[in-house]
C-alpha cells in the first residue's frame, strides 16, 4: 500500500476559495455570485481584489442562476456560489432551462455538501445533489476530495467550456494530494495499484478509502483505490481496466446510495464488464445533527465500512 | 423606419402567427399577437442590431456593442420566430417547420438547435428577467453601452423568481435594462385578477426601485415612443419597467377580449378568417 501523509488538515471549502483567488489574478472573465454566504464560500479574498467582478445575490439563488447565465453571454465565466442544497435542489429547474438545456458556460460551485456539514441538520444536507447534477444532459459533476485537489478543480473547470457542478464541503480533513497537481476532467486518478478488490471513491471518502486501504493490506488484501473525482463524464475506461484485474470493486461517496457514483459505476459494470459491486453510501435516508465524523460513522461512511464491504465484495467473487 | 412601415411589418407578422400555430395545430397565438406590434418596433426600428451589407443579420452569442432582446414568456414563440425571420435572422421559409420534428423553431425557444437570434431557452416562467439582468451587468463588464431588453407576461409575475430580479437589479444599479410586462390581463386559467391579482404592478415595481412608464402596445406609435423615452431614461441608475397594454389576440377580432386563445390554434375557417383581417404585406412563406 503506497503511504499517504500529511501535514495538514484543511477545508475543501478554502480550497475554492484559493483557487478563485488564483483565477482573478489571471482570467479577467471569471466573476463571482453569492448568495448572501461569502464567509462560508471563502470568496473574501476573490472579492477584495475583484470587488467589480463580484455579485451579491442577497439570499435568492434562482435569480443567482439566471444572473449566472445571462452574464455569459457577453463571455464571462460565473461562479454561482451557495451551499449545495440550495444552489442544486433548490433551484433545479432554473439550471435545467437557462443552464443546461440552454448550454451556458457556468459554474455551479457548492459548498456544505452531504453529511459532514454537521449540526446544521439535514435541512441542509444535501444528499441527492450529485444525481440531481449528473442527471442533467451536458453538465459535468466535479466532487475533489482535499484542499489542493478542490483548488486545482477550480482553476481548470474556468478553462473547460461548458456548465459544470463543483462540489465540495465544510470539514477539515487531510490534505493529502500534491499541490502543484494537474487536474484533468474527467481522468480518474489511481492512488494505489491493487490485484484484490477496487475501490472507487470520491469526495471526503478518497481519504477514508486510503485507510480503509492500510487496514486491508494489514489483512493481506491489496485494494486498488481510485479517485473518481469527476462523476460525469465518468472515466469508463479506469474503472473497466480495474474490474477486470481485480474482478471485485466498491463505491464510497457522501451522498444517497439513488443515484450517486455507485450507480454510475453500476451502470457501466452491468453494460460492460460484470463484476460484483458494494456500495458505500447513505441508503435512502435523510441525514440529522451531529459533529461530522458522528455522522460518517453513524451513516457508514468510512474507513471501517469500505473495509466491511470491500471483504463482502470479495466474498461475493470467491462465491 | 416610418410608423406605417413598421405597421405593413406587424400585418405580416400576424399572418405568420397564425398560419405557423394553424400549421402545427399547436402554439399560443393570444399573446403573440397582442405583442407583435412591440416585438417589431423593437427590431425593425428601436435595436441596434449588427447586419451584414446584404441586410442579413449577423448572430454571435455574446452580442457584444449590439442591443439584446430575451423573450421571457416563451411560449409567445411565433412572434419571435417570425420577428427574427423577417428581420434577416434566418430563412422565412423555415416558419413552416415550427414545433414540428427535427425543427430548429422549437414549442418554446432554444439555443439548443442553434438557432440564430435565440441566447437563451425560456418557456419555464419567471427566469428571463435573471438572465437579462445577468447580460446587462456583463455589458457593464464590458464597456458595452447597448441596452438589454426583456419581456415577460402579467400572468409570469406570479412566480417568485421574478421578484429575486425586481429586488436584485435596482439594487445594483442595472440601468441598461428596460424590461417590459404584457399587460394583457389573461393568464391560461382566466382574468389574472381572477386566477391571481397582480393588483399594481406599477407601484410594485415602483416600491422595488424601477423607473416606470407605461406604453399603448398595440398603437405602434406609442410602443416607438415610450421605446425611445425608454432609452433616453436609461443610464441614470434605475432599471426601467415598461407596462405595456395589449389586448391578447390583437389584430384578430374573433381572437380578443379572452383568454380562450392562449394555446389554441385555429381551424381551416378560422386561419381563413383571421388571414382575410391581415394584409399580406411582404409575402408568405
Amino acid at each position: 500500500m503506497k503511504k499517504y501523509t500529511f501535514t495538514e488538515k484543511k477545508d475543501t471549502r478554502s480550497g475554492f476559495g484559493a483557487g478563485m483567488q488564483v483565477l482573478g489574478q489571471k482570467n479577467p472573465n471569471v466573476v463571482a455570485l453569492c448568495a448572501d454566504l461569502i464567509g462560508s464560500l471563502k470568496l473574501d479574498a476573490f472579492i477584495k481584489e475583484n470587488p467589480e467582478r463580484f455579485f451579491q445575490t442577497g439570499i435568492a439563488e434562482a435569480n443567482m442562476i439566471g444572473i449566472a447565465a445571462g452574464l455569459t453571454i457577453g463571455g464571462k465565466i460565473p461562479f454561482a456560489t451557495t451551499f449545495a442544497n440550495f444552489g442544486t435542489g433548490r433551484v433545479y429547474d432554473q439550471i435545467r432551462q437557462s443552464v443546461a438545456y440552454s448550454n451556458k458556460n457556468v459554474k455551479i460551485a457548492c459548498s456544505h455538501a452531504g453529511l459532514t456539514l454537521g449540526e446544521d441538520g439535514a435541512t441542509h444536507q444535501i444528499l441527492e445533489d450529485l444525481g440531481l447534477m449528473k442527471m442533467l444532459p451536458g453538465m459535468t459533476v466535479i466532487n475533489p476530495c482535499d484542499y489542493n485537489q478542490t483548488k486545482a478543480a477550480t482553476i481548470a473547470v474556468a478553462e473547460f467550456e461548458g456548465p459544470v457542478y463543483l462540489r465540495f464541503g465544510r470539514p477539515v480533513i487531510p490534505v493529502f494530494t500534491d499541490p502543484d497537481q494537474e487536474f484533468i476532467i474527467g481522468k480518474a486518478v489511481m492512488m494505489n495499484e491493487g490485484t484484490d478488490v477496487s475501490i472507487f471513491a470520491t469526495g471526503h471518502l478518497v481519504w477514508e478509502a486510503i485507510q480503509a486501504g492500510e487496514i486491508l493490506a494489514e489483512q493481506g488484501i491489496n485494494a486498488e483505490i481510485i479517485n473518481i473525482h469527476t462523476i460525469k463524464p465518468l472515466d469508463s475506461e479506469a474503472i473497466l481496466a480495474s474490474v477486470k484485474k481485480t474482478g471485485c470493486a466498491v463505491s464510497a461517496e457522501e451522498h444517497q446510495m439513488n443515484g450517486g457514483l455507485g450507480d454510475s459505476i453500476a451502470q457501466l459494470l452491468i453494460q460492460e464488464h460484470y463484476v460484483p459491486l458494494e456500495y458505500v453510501a447513505v441508503n435512502d435516508s435523510f441525514g440529522e445533527s451531529g459533529t461530522p465524523a458522528q455522522l460518517m460513522e453513524k451513516y457508514g461512511l468510512n474507513a471501517a465500512s469500505i473495509v466491511e464491504k470491500a471483504l463482502k465484495a470479495i466474498a461475493r467473487k470467491n462465491a | 423606419m416610418e410608423i406605417a412601415e413598421l405597421q405593413k411589418v406587424a400585418s405580416q407578422v400576424r399572418r405568420d402567427i397564425v398560419r405557423q400555430v394553424h400549421a402545427c395545430q399547436s402554439g399560443h397565438p393570444g399573446g403573440s399577437l397582442g405583442c407583435t406590434d412591440l416585438l417589431v418596433g423593437l427590431y425593425f426600428d428601436q435595436m441596434t442590431l449588427k447586419s451584414d451589407e446584404s441586410g442579413n443579420k449577423i448572430f454571435d452569442m455574446n452580442g457584444t456593442g449590439e442591443d439584446l432582446f430575451f423573450l421571457s414568456n416563451g411560449h409567445i414563440s411565433p412572434v419571435f420566430y417570425s420577428v427574427l425571420a423577417r428581420s434577416g435572422y434566418f430563412p422565412v421559409a423555415e416558419l413552416a417547420t415550427f414545433r414540428k420534428l427535427n425543427s430548429r423553431l422549437q414549442g418554446h425557444p432554444t439555443t439548443h438547435e442553434h438557432l440564430e437570434g435565440i441566447r437563451i431557452a425560456s418557456g419555464s416562467l419567471g427566469q428571463g428577467m435573471s438572465v437579462a439582468i445577468g447580460a446587462a451587468q456583463a455589458k457593464k463588464l464590458n464597456g458595452d453601452n447597448s441596452l438589454v431588453f426583456v419581456l415577460m407576461g402579467d400572468g409570469e409575475q406570479n412566480e417568485g423568481q421574478v421578484w429575486e430580479a425586481a429586488m436584485y437589479a435596482p439594487h445594483h444599479k442595472v440601468d441598461n435594462l428596460v424590461a417590459v410586462i404584457d399587460y394583457n390581463g389573461q393568464q391560461i386559467d382566466g382574468p389574472t385578477e381572477k386566477v391571481m391579482n397582480n393588483r399594481d404592478l406599477g407601484a410594485k415595481y415602483e416600491a422595488f426601485g424601477w423607473k416606470v412608464i407605461t406604453m399603448n402596445g398595440n398603437d405602434m406609435a406609442d410602443v416607438v415612443a415610450v421605446l425611445n423615452q425608454a432609452r433616453e431614461l436609461s443610464g441614470n441608475g434605475q432599471p426601467i419597467m415598461i407596462l405595456m397594454t395589449t389586448e391578447m389576440g390583437a389584430g384578430v377580432d374573433f381572437m380578443m377580449g379572452s383568454h380562450k386563445w392562449h394555446g389554441v390554434a385555429p381551424n381551416n375557417e378560422q386561419l381563413e378568417a383571421a388571414l382575410a383581417q391581415l394584409p399580406e404585406t411582404l409575402g408568405d412563406y
